[in-house]
Formats: C-alpha cells, sequence, structure tokens
C-alpha cells in the first residue's frame, strides 16, 4: 500500500465577483498515493482546472477564497506562505498546461525556459543547467536534444512543444504532477504518443499524477481512479474499473451516454444530457444536477432541498446521489437496454 | 536575420530616395504646375522683400529654366560634391554636403542647420530617457496595482499630461520656476563640452515638459500592455515553475509588453529629432525647431527645405533601427 | 455518379511559397490539397477525418468556394464552380452553406441573433411571406431555441447554444448542402451530442446534404454515411462508414483508430496496463515537402521499397471501398490484390487489434 502523497479534504474556492459569489470548487476531498494516478473528468465549469490551480497555489494574488486542507506529504498547504507554496511549486508539484504554444514564453528559447525551472530550485551554474536541460528533452523523446536546446518554442511543433513542457515540469523530478487537459490541443496519434509518455515517464520517476480532462477515453486509459466533478462538487469517485464498469451517478451515466464511441456499434441516436451546465454563481439548490437530471423525481424531493454526501455504493467507489441503490440498479439497467436495443 | 537587415536596408536608401524626390518635387514642381514662371518661383527664394535685381540673379543660380531632373540632377549632385552658385560677378560655393544656399542669409543651409543639431538632440535625447523610463516604470506600477488610488491617481495625471500643450506647460513653468523662485534662472543652451553642470540644469526644464508630455502616453502604453501581457498562459506557467514573482513580471511580462513600446520609440524619438518645434520655441533653444520656424516666418525655401529633409532622414533611419530590433527582440519575426 | 449532388474531381490546391531579397522567386508550394476526388448524393453525409495539415479545412474551403482551386474539378448540382468569379459564385451561395468551427469568433458580437440568422436572407435579398423576423424566428424554433431570442446578443448564450444560432444562420437560405467545419469541437460532450443530434434531425426533416469535417472519429462515426481519411493533402481511404469502421484498410486508418483512446480501461496481471496500440514513430511531415511516392510511407510499419518509389492509387480494393496502398490491411479472401502488389507484407503485429471484443 503505497503511502499518501496529497490529501486534500473539504477544498473550497470561491470568487467574489460584481455578479455576485462564484463558487468554482465548493467542497473537494480526495488522496493520491505515490506512483498512482488520479483522472478528474468534467465539462467546462466543473471547477477541476480551479482545483489543481488551488493545489499549486497558483491563486495567490488573486481574489479568490481558499478554504479547507491541502496536505502535500504532510505538509498543509492552504494558508501557508507564500513563499513556502513557491517553493513547492515546480520542485515538489509540477503542472503541465493544455496549449502548449501559449504556455511557453515566445521570447526565450525552450532550453532557458527549463534550465530556468531547473536553476530556481538548484544551485547550480549555468551550464550544468543547460546540460539538464538538454538530458531532459531527451528523456521526453525529442530528436537531436543538443541542437534543440535553442530553438524557441514557435519552431517546435504541437506535439514536440508539448514534450518540452513535460521535461520542464519533470527537470527537478517532482513527486506529484498535474497534468490539466495535456492533450486536447493536439492531433489523436501525437495524443497517444504524450499519453504513452506520461505513463512511461510516471513509472520512471514514481511520482503521483493528476490528470484533468473531459475526455473519458483519456482518464480510462491512463487513471487508476477517478474522481467525476460536477458544477463544483464531486459527483462520484471510485476506481477506473468501477466507473467504466458499474457508474453510480446519473451524471456519469449521461456522460458516457452522450459519448460517440469508437469501439462500440452504438445506436443512431446519442442520448445528449438535456439543459446546460448551472451557472457557478446562483447553483441550483439541493444536488446541482437535479435540473438535468432524469431520475430526479425518484428521490421524492431530496434533490432539490437537499445537497447529497458523497457515500460508498461499493469498497472505495463513493457516489453524491440520493437514489438508492435498489433504484440505482434499475435506471441503470434500463438505461442499458435503452443502448442495446 | 541578416537577410531581413540586408532587405531592410535597401529599402530605406530607396525610401530616403523617394524622399527627396517628393520634397523636391513640393517646393520645385508644384509651383510651377500652379503657374509660377521661374520668375516668380525665384522670388519665393529670395526671402522677404525681394529686389528684382537679386530675384533674377538667384533665378539663374537656381537654373530654374532647366528641366527639372536636370534641376533634381543638380541637387543630388551638390549633396554629394558640393555646388557653385554663381552668376555674374559673386561666386559662392557651397561645400559638400549642400542643401541648399540662403540667399536671404547667404549662407549655405548645411552649416547652419549643424551647429543647431546638438540642442535638439541634447534635448531631444534627454527628454526621451526621461519619459521612458518614467512612463515604464509609473505604467507597470499601475498595472500591477491596477484599481488601487496609485492608479487611478497616475492615469489621471497622464491624462493632463497628454491633454496639456506643451507651450503651456513649458510657459507656467518658466514662470513658476525661472522667474519667481529663480530655481533654473537663465534657461539658455550650453554646450556639454563648455560646461556639463549648466548644460544639464538649463535643459532640466524643457526635459520635464517634453517629457511630461510623452510619459503620460507611455504609461498608459505600458500599462494596457502589461495587463495584456499578465494575462497571458506562459505567465501562468512561469508561476507554475515556482519562479519569485519579480523575476516573473519582470524577465516573462514586461519584456514581452515592452516589444510595441521599443516600437512606438524609436518613432517618437526619429519625429522629435528633426526638430522639437514647440518646446524650442517656448525656451528659446536654437535647435532644429526654432530654425525651422525662423525659416517659415521668413519665408526662407532653401532653409525649410533643408530641414524637412534632415527630418525625412532621422524618421526613416528611426523606422529601419525599430524594424531591425524589433526582430531583434521578437523572434517570431525572424522565422 | 451523375446523381451526385457534389462531385469532386483532382481537386487541387497548392499555397506558393516565396523566398528572395529582393524579387520574391517562388521556391515552393505548400501542397495542401492534392488530387482529391469524391462524389456526394443528395441526403447523404460524407464525413472527412484527418489530423493538423491533412487538408481537410482548405478542401471544405474549396467546397465553399472560399479558396479557388488550383487545378481539379468542382461540380455543384450540375455546375462547374471551380473557376466562377464571385459574381457567378453568388446565386450558388444560397445552396451550399458553411458551419464553422468556434461558435464563440463566428458570431458578431455587436449584431444581435436576429440580425445574424437574417442576414443571409437579407443579402441574398429572399422575399419571405411574412417578413424576415418571422422568417427567423421560425429558424430559432427549428434549431431548439425560443424566438423570444430574437433581440439578444451572442454573449448571453452558451457555447452550444451559440453553435445552434450558427446552425439557423447557415439553414436560412435553405442550402442544399452544407459543409460543417468541426462543428462540435469546441463544446463540451454532452453538448456535442445535442449538436450532433440536431443536425441528424435536421438532415431528415430538411433533406439535407452535409460535408462533415472533423478530427474526431468517433462523431464522424455517428453522423457520416461515407467518410475519407486524409493524410497530407491525399485521400489514402474512402469507405463507407460501416465498412470503414469494421475493416480498416489503410494503415494509417488503422493506426488512427488505434490511437484513439477508448473509455474501458484495461487491467493485466499486473494492474492497469496500457491498451496495446499502434505507434506511429515521429511528427506528421511538413505539406511543403511531402515524402514522395506513398505520403505515409515514412511513419509506415510496413512500408516497402515499392512504397517509396511508387505513389499507391487511390483504387477500389472490394465494390465502394477505396485505398491508396500497396500493402493494405484486414484482407478478405474475395478482395482484389491493390495493382500489381507484389508479395503482400506480413500482416500487422499483434498490437493491431483496437476492439476489445
Amino acid at each position: 500500500m503505497a503511502e499518501v502523497l496529497l490529501d486534500v479534504r473539504d477544498l473550497r474556492v470561491h470568487f467574489p465577483t460584481d455578479d455576485g459569489l462564484v463558487r468554482a470548487v465548493d467542497g473537494v476531498s480526495f488522496t493520491l498515493e505515490r506512483g498512482r494516478t488520479l483522472g478528474i473528468v468534467g465539462e467546462s465549469g466543473s471547477g477541476k482546472s480551479v482545483t489543481s490551480l488551488g493545489i499549486m497555489g497558483l491563486h495567490q494574488g488573486t481574489r479568490a477564497q481558499i478554504s479547507g486542507h491541502i496536505k502535500l506529504d504532510g505538509e498543509e498547504l492552504v494558508g501557508a506562505p507564500a513563499a513556502r507554496v513557491r517553493e513547492l511549486r515546480g520542485s515538489k508539484m509540477s503542472m503541465i498546461f493544455q496549449d502548449p504554444l501559449s504556455s511557453l514564453h515566445p521570447y526565450y528559447t525552450v532550453g532557458a525556459q527549463i534550465a530556468e525551472a531547473y536553476l530556481v530550485h538548484n544551485k547550480v551554474s549555468r551550464q550544468v543547467a543547460r546540460k539538464h536541460a538538454v538530458d531532459m528533452l531527451g528523456r521526453v523523446g525529442i530528436p537531436t536534444p543538443a541542437t534543440r536546446v535553442d530553438d524557441y518554442p514557435h519552431q517546435f511543433s504541437g506535439g514536440m512543444r508539448q514534450r518540452a513542457m513535460i521535461a520542464m515540469a519533470l527537470s527537478c523530478d517532482p513527486e506529484l504532477l498535474i497534468a490539466d487537459e495535456p492533450t486536447t490541443a493536439l492531433d489523436v496519434t501525437v495524443q497517444a504518443q504524450i499519453l504513452d509518455l506520461i505513463w512511461d515517464l510516471q513509472r520512471e520517476y514514481q511520482s503521483a499524477v493528476i490528470i484533468i480532462t473531459h475526455d473519458l477515453g483519456v482518464v480510462a486509459e491512463l487513471s487508476d481512479d477517478i474522481l467525476v466533478m460536477y458544477a463544483g462538487r464531486m459527483a462520484e469517485y471510485g476506481s477506473a474499473e468501477d466507473i467504466f464498469d458499474s457508474p453510480g451517478h446519473p451524471y456519469t451515466w449521461g456522460l458516457l451516454g452522450s459519448m460517440p464511441r469508437l469501439d462500440e456499434a452504438r445506436l443512431d441516436r446519442l442520448i445528449p444530457i438535456k439543459g446546460t451546465p448551472p451557472s457557478l454563481i446562483n447553483v441550483p439548490s439541493g444536488c446541482p444536477f437535479h435540473p438535468r437530471c432524469q431520475y430526479a423525481a425518484e428521490t421524492g424531493g431530496l434533490s432539490q432541498t437537499e445537497v447529497p454526501e458523497m457515500r460508498p455504493v461499493a469498497p472505495g467507489h463513493l457516489v453524491a446521489c440520493h437514489l438508492t441503490n435498489d433504484q440505482r440498479r434499475a435506471a441503470r439497467s434500463s438505461a442499458a437496454h435503452l443502448e442495446d436495443a | 536575420m541578416i537577410t531581413f537587415i540586408i532587405r531592410r536596408l535597401i529599402a530605406t536608401v530607396f525610401l530616403l530616395i523617394v524622399v527627396s524626390m517628393i520634397t523636391f518635387a513640393i517646393f520645385f514642381l508644384i509651383p510651377r504646375l500652379a503657374g509660377q514662371n521661374t520668375y516668380q518661383l525665384a522670388t519665393e527664394y529670395v526671402g522677404r522683400n525681394p529686389t528684382r535685381a537679386a530675384v533674377l540673379q538667384v533665378e539663374a543660380q537656381l537654373g530654374l529654366d532647366h528641366p527639372l531632373w536636370l534641376q533634381y540632377w543638380n541637387f543630388l549632385k551638390g549633396i554629394v560634391a558640393g555646388a557653385h552658385y554663381n552668376s555674374g560677378t559673386t561666386s559662392t560655393y557651397c561645400p559638400p554636403p549642400c542643401f541648399g544656399y540662403s540667399f536671404r542669409s547667404q549662407q549655405p543651409v548645411w552649416p547652419q542647420m549643424v551647429s543647431d543639431l546638438p540642442v535638439t538632440l541634447s534635448l531631444a535625447i534627454g527628454a526621451a530617457v526621461i519619459w521612458l523610463v518614467a512612463g515604464v516604470a509609473i505604467g507597470v506600477i499601475s498595472a500591477l496595482k491596477r484599481g488601487t488610488l496609485f492608479d487611478r491617481f497616475s492615469m489621471g495625471v497622464a491624462l493632463a499630461g497628454v491633454s496639456l500643450p506643451i507651450f503651456f506647460t513649458g510657459l507656467i513653468s518658466l514662470e513658476l520656476f525661472s522667474y519667481k523662485w529663480p530655481l533654473f534662472p537663465n534657461v539658455q543652451y550650453v554646450s556639454f563640452l563648455t560646461n556639463p553642470y549648466l548644460w544639464a540644469r538649463n535643459l532640466v526644464l524643457p526635459w520635464i515638459c517634453l517629457a511630461f508630455l510623452y510619459a503620460a502616453l507611455y504609461a498608459r502604453l505600458t500599462r494596457a500592455g502589461m495587463l495584456e501581457t499578465m494575462s497571458e498562459d506562459y505567465i501562468r506557467t512561469a508561476r507554475a515553475k515556482g519562479l519569485p514573482e519579480r523575476t516573473v513580471i519582470f524577465k516573462h511580462g514586461l519584456r514581452a509588453a515592452l516589444t510595441p513600446i521599443v516600437t512606438i520609440f524609436g518613432m517618437d524619438l526619429g519625429l522629435l529629432l528633426g526638430g522639437a518645434i514647440i518646446t524650442e520655441y517656448t525656451f528659446s533653444l536654437h535647435g532644429l525647431g526654432l530654425f525651422t520656424i525662423l525659416a517659415i516666418q521668413n519665408q526662407d525655401l532653401p532653409e525649410i527645405l533643408g530641414v524637412t529633409m534632415l527630418a525625412a532622414f532621422f524618421i526613416v533611419i528611426a523606422n529601419l533601427v525599430v524594424d531591425v530590433l524589433y526582430a531583434y527582440v521578437d523572434p517570431r519575426v525572424r522565422h | 455518379m451523375s446523381g451526385a449532388l457534389l462531385e469532386v474531381t483532382g481537386l487541387t490546391k497548392h499555397f506558393p511559397v516565396t523566398r528572395g531579397i529582393i524579387i520574391r522567386q517562388k521556391v515552393g508550394a505548400v501542397q495542401a490539397v492534392d488530387d482529391v476526388s469524391f462524389s456526394v448524393d443528395p441526403g447523404q453525409t460524407l464525413g472527412v477525418v484527418g489530423e493538423s495539415g491533412c487538408g481537410k479545412t482548405t478542401t471544405g474551403r474549396l467546397l465553399t468556394r472560399l479558396l479557388e482551386p488550383t487545378g481539379g474539378q468542382i461540380v455543384f448540382d450540375g455546375h462547374d464552380i471551380s473557376h466562377l468569379s464571385a459574381g457567378q459564385m453568388r446565386p450558388l451561395r444560397r445552396d451550399i452553406q458553411m458551419i464553422f468551427q468556434d461558435p464563440y469568433s463566428s458570431l458578431n458580437p455587436r449584431h444581435t441573433v436576429g440580425s445574424i440568422v437574417g442576414a443571409p436572407l437579407r443579402l441574398q435579398k429572399v422575399s419571405t411571406p411574412n417578413g424576415i423576423k418571422a422568417a427567423v424566428q421560425e429558424l430559432l424554433e427549428l434549431v431548439g431555441l425560443s424566438p423570444e431570442h430574437y433581440n439578444r446578443y451572442p454573449h448571453e448564450f452558451s457555447g452550444g447554444q451559440r453553435q445552434r444560432i450558427g446552425i439557423a444562420r447557415t439553414l436560412a437560405l435553405r442550402p442544399k448542402l452544407i459543409v460543417a467545419d468541426e462543428p462540435v469541437s469546441a463544446l463540451d460532450v454532452s453538448i456535442q451530442a445535442q449538436i450532433v443530434n440536431l443536425l441528424e434531425d435536421l438532415q431528415g426533416e430538411l433533406g439535407l446534404t452535409y460535408v462533415v469535417i472533423a478530427h474526431d472519429l468517433s462523431v464522424v462515426r455517428h453522423i457520416a454515411d461515407l467518410v475519407a481519411v486524409m493524410y497530407l493533402g491525399k485521400i489514402v481511404e474512402l469507405a463507407p462508414r460501416d465498412e470503414l469502421y469494421a475493416r480498416p484498410r489503410h494503415p494509417y486508418t488503422v493506426a488512427l483508430m488505434s490511437a484513439v483512446p477508448v473509455p474501458a480501461p484495461v487491467r493485466g496481471e499486473e494492474g492497469r496496463q496500457r491498451r496495446e496500440r499502434i505507434r506511429l514513430a515521429g511528427d506528421v511531415p511538413s505539406p511543403l515537402n511531402p515524402p514522395p511516392a506513398c505520403r505515409f510511407h515514412t511513419r509506415c510499419w510496413k512500408a516497402q521499397e515499392i512504397c517509396r518509389t511508387t505513389e499507391p492509387p487511390l483504387a477500389d480494393l472490394d465494390p465502394g471501398h477505396q485505398v491508396a496502398c500497396h500493402f493494405p490491411e484486414n484482407s478478405a479472401p474475395d478482395d482484389r490484390a491493390p495493382g500489381d502488389g507484389a508479395a503482400e507484407a506480413s500482416p500487422a503485429t499483434a498490437a493491431n487489434s483496437a476492439d476489445p471484443e
């Protein structure tokens, strides 16, 4: 049993705005062990990115109000001095972002940017840092790294750029790597290469990885555990097998049902989730998903009034829903029949 | 990069030639097209109160009855090899580069401009340094402290700076700081080589007045540029790497925000080198600007022609420097 | 096929690249689209799939004549539109319309919804029985929006709703052919499903013909009748939808399908395992300098000498299923051999199977 590296409990990130308080993240809890991968799935507005930025302490300087606990290797990050969190950023925990072209500075060479990351946390000479940058570029599979280290980001192709970002993030051998939509901006075959790379590097560095995405295929490939988020809250949490073999939350069913699939012959009509994602200022009362849930009526009004807690439906598999286990099973099997029709 | 510079250099030379042609045409062709004959045109070149004899002399010396291309060719020759202005008894030599000969003052134009140039250079470059440093600094602080009292106050002052004409600020500051409380009495240009201290002291007021005007603009530009840059994704990446905030602001943020400012700075300085007309007039500094005004008041066409070409030259060169600088600063332009 | 609504033959588009100090000379060309041919029957949907740089977006622009082809022919509804001038195209533009990818930037933020959707009607001077406003409101209802949205501005709507507005605009002139360039890729998954369903419903109701350009194989599987797979400006495989997904034959198609992440976790003896897939080496070559002969040979695991010297033609290997490859995958006993094929290369490695069935 690997030790717990990251322990997040009841994390809330709220932004006061002129229109009201935006409850971007409203009570998220999970743990992550070394060497394991957590996939956070959700659509835009679900709060998944805000959560990861919160872990990294990147809300500092904004108007964000953060409460709850984030313990990295036992050290509490919420409320910790900014300088301490800055020290940890890039060295113990690092992050890669969605669009590598806009996430790398256009005026500095890729090598300089990687070396910069290394130099901040390690007292070495420039030459050593540069050599390290070349090593890292080679490690992530960029050919002729000794020449490419002096190229600018715009001289790389999309896939190579993302590899360079990964090289930069891993340059200080972090224990936690957060990948925020790392492949969304990339072509399918390049996406496959990057996912392979993340997989291989994780095994090599034994780091914990959080992968944030809206693509259920990507989480299925990479994650050990999955957290489904909706409207800033947790909807479901479980292992990858739990989530895909026996999903428990109507939102998860909706996501799985509305996805066009390559591996299954599907009936002609996708089953979309009706309605649109809710505003984070006026989150629906009770269960935030209830306006779009076709099973809300079965809970006898609870969905409208009471916020559901995450409750285990199987060992290690939690669902935040008022449906009873029987109701859930019935709903699931009728939906399954619908799919197979 | 080299091909880029070569291409720009060739374009610059070409541009300078075109500028000289256009200027020449304005002065020598358009009046003819408007119906003036050579006598009338020559009148313009003699300055105020021309006598008939003087006009005829000028007419001959300028060769106004020659075809236009020949006149232009002679003009170009003059720039390179000097020109003789002789007719009958008088013969004067105008050494190269000869941008013309002022019949009113009976002197070649170029040496007068050369003697006035240091004044304009001192004024322009001094003010430029002040406005760049002050403007950028205030802009950066305003952007970082957006919405605070400092931001609103400095942008308000910037608005004043941009709105108040320089003859107003100039005269007020002279009145207050030169006459009423003589901190800077007797504002007169003293050459740097003669007395550096006095040179600087006497230029402080015009520097500040001129800089106030531009600093305001640059503060606003820097602020806007910083706000945009600091919201870019690469800033988030820089912070995610754990860089100290100061590095993020200056090395990542300001560096990117400054590129358009460098461009504008080059253009502004280039324009100013042709003569900060109003400032020089207000403070009675004998630079190219004052030279221009006097030439206009005296209707001395050769002087006006000369200073026009010199100003155009500065702007074209500034353009070139800025283009090359931009390619150096932003690698994306090079490829 | 004379009944086709859209017939494209040998379509080519090259963008010239110039270099030089004083005089710019053409030193090469970006071969964005090269000798592309297909035909689409009325009421059908053609899906064009490929990755960035394959030329699918350029193909879409050529079909709607936002670009003029450098070679080849586009015949729409019997008219050769390949080189028509702007004036000659204008009446035909009523029949060919486009849906764009980004619902956030394809609507003018300063115009109301009514103005946006009504613009085509005004521009083409269409007479409507009850006035333009009524026609627009009818269109809004058709796409699932409320007629009261007539006076609102785009920023008041979500991404999915904006895409619906874009679709309403596209339908205003009752076109025959709609070219949809990545119509759902900028939307959330659950909204994608709504828009895909909407497009299918509209096709049934209005008898539309679609050309859908997408990089997402799963979306295309859902919506297309006929699928063309493009690589570096060429079509490498063209087949009816079910055929293609059941039996992909071009190695690139096989690799592409294998690369799509599947929402079904794989568990091996030691816990989580990567799904076996075909890993293509390297990045897509530049369309400025595509590899000679078969453009895919630099990344193909089956490449042989012939692939480097002779370009494989897009041939009918079995009825309706065209493949441009010397050694296609997934051969069945009754297939025709691809031209002068030498002994076929050994079947792809075990890493081929993508279906967990």
